[in-house]
């Protein structure tokens, strides 16, 4: 064998018959014929991937990033430990079964979350949330918002009792506040950009707790309401941290600015007359379903980022810190709504193979120009707008419609004894079988319009009569035409919102239409998400069926 | 007319005609009569009616008028399924979603035969086509030939004594096609069944059949075994259709016996054989075979009429020589002449005389 060098120039991959030493074939010039053929087939890739981008862009735009947000936020869950960072933290050591309420750690860390979140307005978001899972938290997270207030006046008020500088804004400042943040407020005309807030370290050192709440107060201050902390009087969770501090620590070495009005509160706080209340006392206060030990429950429950709640709501099932159990009978009603969803997408399914089949058949067996007009009546559905289609239904069908009032007048009904047609399954099964009829016809048509007309008169000649003939020749290759037809029918029905909301009244509605309320009316998203990913996976697991069971590649749409 | 008592009559065409809208007759008084056992080729250009005529002795088409008869019996009121004749198609019609067993069983799973005498006949009428080891598969899987011996023992494994065939070899390649050919017309004969196949290939009709009828407009033009067909065509489509022809148009001018004298319309006199003319004076359309031309001048009989001739090209075909003449104003007058040692190689621009035979020069109906 020549060695590999020589077959990198051109001379050499002659007498090789066009191969290296490797065995590789090779090119006219001395490159491997595989690097060559890449080469050439790239720029052809390139096109066409050029060519499909517009469209991938799209769909990934509009199609798998709403799907892929939907499976997330079926199980996000930042709510609460956004909203509540440090209840969550402490209520992580908290064991929910011992039957005792949260210790006072946590309802001190509710207190400072939830104050922030009402000044935010975030805590009817997140008392919403949690109500899906425990009715009435939401209005115990509203009362709590007005409420918090009474725990910090019981100390504002004595301090301002001792000092009305304490319910003063600037003297505030000039005991938390740098110099320099000081002075910039002071020339700051509220429409620039807010200086930084900026605390003093010695002070953040000697009152940690009041540091922390001021300088929050002070930012949202500045930032949301785009005011002065400088004309400001502070929050009444100030007041609290700074009792909590002065608890704590010993003021009588600080000697910076407002030294005085702190040292006097201290002495204040040591005074065995100062009123204090416990965080617990205070929340029972607001609304006594604070002292709920199965709030709290609920609480830890969702505390996490990421659940499973949503899903267990959507299969009736109820997360307790025991575990995953199923509702009270009365109130499942997700699996009954799946359940009829799949039950009577199958009953269309099978009214539009019925109806659609002999329709299918006939089209396919006459003569192109009789076919085409049958097929304009066929279509003729798709160009009447879905609305005006079920409305017409709905004038069909009710009880003073033309049907009732057709068989009344027949004398086949009594008139109190008018046929409930619509507001109910069967309402609901006849307008969406005839909504998605053409969806079963074009697709067996196209496939039957495939089958010789020979393979008919094979099976008569060889003496098979016309229902065999039918059955045994006809039917096995109109399967596929079916097979794609129902697919379509099905999944398009099992998805369907307007024609259910529109005759379905309270028992032919779908599971979609369920959603749809979650999505908004409730703004349940997280549920609706939920609801909505168990029904993709319920498609694809069909899909999946129908596939091991018929074969997909059985199914036609044509040709 | 042939009268419905003709005992030897297996299938029987009596005046039979046949409308699709009422406006125009596709097949226009039909007569047929067919002995059983032998093999009848329906020969003919698309239109002209034949595969009407195998459709209503299926079954599938009715007769607008008239009676078709199997076996003495008329079945015009018979339902195809209960008549049982055997049908090959053009396309095969092989179920394709059966194995070939399976479409192989259905005529006698129809006829309700048990489980092993199915078998058996399955195995016997795969083993007569050759195609024992293929019976567990799917036609898909089988070339085109193969679907057509499946097909062909399709039709006759319920034993039927009549077989139709529909251009069953269409769709095959040439050598293929002479293959089976050869395969039908033997097994045919080799199980005595009758036959009616029908094609728009000439070939296939002569070298097959046993008669061939040719239609044209609705109506049989001629039915005659494949040589008599060939040699002795009784008007000039057939003479036309089948196989390579030269003609030249004229007015008869003389009957004798079946002997005529035909002046050609550039004056020259040429002697046939009158087929369908009966009067002096007629026009006429003479028909002469390539390969019974005479260029040797001492081959030809002495006495006969020739024609002066220009040799226009020379091409060679193998087994073969195929000469083109400009004869008497005609410039696509052919003469084909064997590729013999001896044989003589004409050059372009010769000048020769041409003659016949006057039993090979037939005088026909002039040109519609």
């Amino acid at each position: 064998m020549t060695d590999a060098t020589s077959s990198q120039t051109p001379g050499g991959a002659a007498p090789n018959d066009g191969r290296d030493a490797s065995g590789q074939m090779i090119a006219a010039d001395g490159r491997p014929l595989k690097k060559s053929l890449a080469r050439a087939l790239r720029a052809q890739k390139l096109r066409a991937l050029a060519l499909i981008a517009p469209l991938l862009l799209f769909v990934l735009i509009t199609f798998i990033a709403p799907i892929a947000d939907m499976l997330f936020r079926s199980v996000e869950n930042q709510i609460v430990s956004d909203t509540m960072p440090r209840a969550t933290e402490a209520l992580q050591d908290w064991d929910a079964n011992a039957g005792e309420l949260p210790p006072e750690e946590v309802f001190e860390a509710a207190y400072y979350d939830l104050f922030i979140a009402a000044e935010n307005k975030a805590h009817t978001r997140l008392g919403s949330r949690l109500n899906y899972e425990e009715s009435g938290m939401s209005s115990m997270f509203r009362r709590a918002g007005r409420g918090l207030d009474d725990i910090g006046e019981v100390y504002q008020d004595q301090f301002k009792d001792l000092n009305g500088d304490w319910d003063e804004a600037r003297p505030w400042a000039e005991l938390m506040g740098d110099a320099t943040w000081i002075s910039q407020l002071e020339s700051w005309d509220g429409e620039s950009t807010a200086p930084r807030v900026a605390l003093r370290d010695d002070i953040e050192a000697l009152l940690p707790r009041t540091a922390e709440a001021y300088q929050i107060f002070a930012e949202f201050v500045q930032t949301v309401d785009e005011d002065n902390p400088l004309e400001e009087e502070p929050w009444t969770m100030v007041h609290t941290a700074l009792y909590q501090d002065l608890l704590d620590v010993d003021v009588s070495g600080y000697s910076g600015p407002r030294a005085d009005m702190l040292k006097a509160a201290d002495a204040l706080v040591a005074d065995p007359t100062f009123e204090t209340i416990t965080f617990k006392d205070g929340f029972e206060e607001i609304d006594e379903d604070w002292l709920l030990l199965e709030n709290w429950r609920v609480i830890k429950a969702y505390s996490p980022d990421y659940t499973i709640g949503y899903f267990a709501t959507a299969a009736d099932l109820e997360k307790t810190p025991d575990g995953i159990s199923l509702r009270d009978e009365d109130e499942r009603i997700y699996a009954k709504l799946f359940q009829r969803t799949l039950f009577m997408s199958l009953v269309i399914t099978a009214s539009c193979i019925l109806l659609g089949y002999p329709i299918a058949y006939l089209l396919s067996n006459l003569p192109m120009r009789t076919a085409n007009l049958l097929m304009i009546l066929v279509l003729l559905p798709f160009w009447t707008s879905l609305l005006v289609r079920t409305s017409a239904w709905k004038v069909m069908l009710q009880n003073q419609g033309v049907i009732n009032d057709t068989l009344v007048w027949l004398g086949m009904v009594a008139d109190d004894g008018r046929l409930q047609m619509i507001n109910n399954q069967f309402g609901t099964i006849v307008a969406m079988t005839h909504i998605l009829l053409p969806f079963m016809i074009l697709p067996m048509y196209s496939v039957m319009s495939t089958i010789p007309p020979s393979y008919v008169r094979a099976a008569k000649s060889l003496g098979a009569t016309n229902w065999t003939t039918f059955w045994r020749v006809y039917f096995p290759q109109s399967v596929p035409g079916i097979g794609a037809g129902s697919i379509l029918v099905f999944i398009l029905s099992i998805g369907y919102y307007i024609t259910p909301e529109i005759v379905g009244g309270t028992s032919g509605i779908f599971i979609s239409n369920r959603i749809a309320y979650h999505i908004s009316s409730s703004l349940n998203w997280g549920l609706a998400a939920a609801l909505g990913s168990i029904l993709l996976v319920v498609v694809l697991a069909l899909y999946w069926a129908y596939d091991r069971i018929v074969g997909i590649d059985n199914v036609k749409l044509g040709g | 007319m042939p009268d419905s008592s003709n005992t030897d009559a297996f299938v029987e065409f009596e005046r039979v005609q046949k409308s699709y809208d009422g406006v125009q007759l596709v097949v226009k008084d039909l007569n047929l009569t067919m002995p059983k056992g032998e093999f009848l080729t329906m020969l003919g250009p698309s239109g002209s009616g034949k595969t009407t005529c195998l459709m209503m002795l299926a079954g599938f088409e009715t007769a607008t008028h008239g009676d078709i008869r199997l076996d003495g019996r008329p079945i015009n009121n018979i339902p195809p399924h209960k008549r049982g004749i055997g049908m090959v198609f053009q396309n095969y019609a092989l179920f394709p979603h059966m194995t070939i067993a399976e479409n192989l069983s259905f005529p006698l799973e129809v006829r309700k035969m048990g489980k092993s005498d199915r078998e058996a006949k399955v195995k016997r009428a795969l083993d007569m086509v050759e195609m024992g080891a293929f019976g567990g598969r799917r036609p898909a899987q089988l070339s085109g030939g193969q679907q057509q011996r499946i097909a062909l023992a399709r039709a006759l494994v319920f034993e039927p004594e009549l077989v139709l065939m529909d251009e069953p070899l269409g769709a095959l390649d040439k050598q293929l096609r002479e293959k089976m050919q050869f395969e039908i017309t033997h097994l045919a004969h080799r199980l005595g069944i009758t036959v009616v196949y029908v094609t728009h290939d000439q070939t296939e009709a002569l070298t097959m059949s046993d008669r061939v009828a040719v239609f044209d407009d609705g109506r049989i033009q001629q039915l005659a075994p494949p040589d008599e067909l060939y040699e002795k065509p009784q008007n000039s489509f057939v003479a036309q259709f089948i196989g390579e022809n030269n003609t030249l148009e004229g007015v008869v001018r003389e009957i004798k016996g079946n002997q005529c004298l035909v002046q050609l319309d550039g004056g020259e006199l040429i002697d046939a054989v009158p087929v369908n003319v009966s009067e002096v004076g007629e026009r006429t359309r003479v028909s002469i075979r390539p390969e019974r031309v005479e260029f040797n001048k001492d081959r030809l009989q002495e006495g006969v009429h020739t024609l002066k001739a220009e040799v226009l090209e020379f091409i060679y075909m193998g087994d073969i020589f195929r000469t083109r003449l400009k004869v008497a104003g005609n410039d696509e007058f052919v003469i084909k002449t064997r590729n013999a040692p001896d044989q003589v190689r004409l050059e372009p621009g010769a000048q020769i005389e041409i003659g016949w035979l006057p039993e090979d020069c037939r005088a026909l109906d002039a040109a519609k």
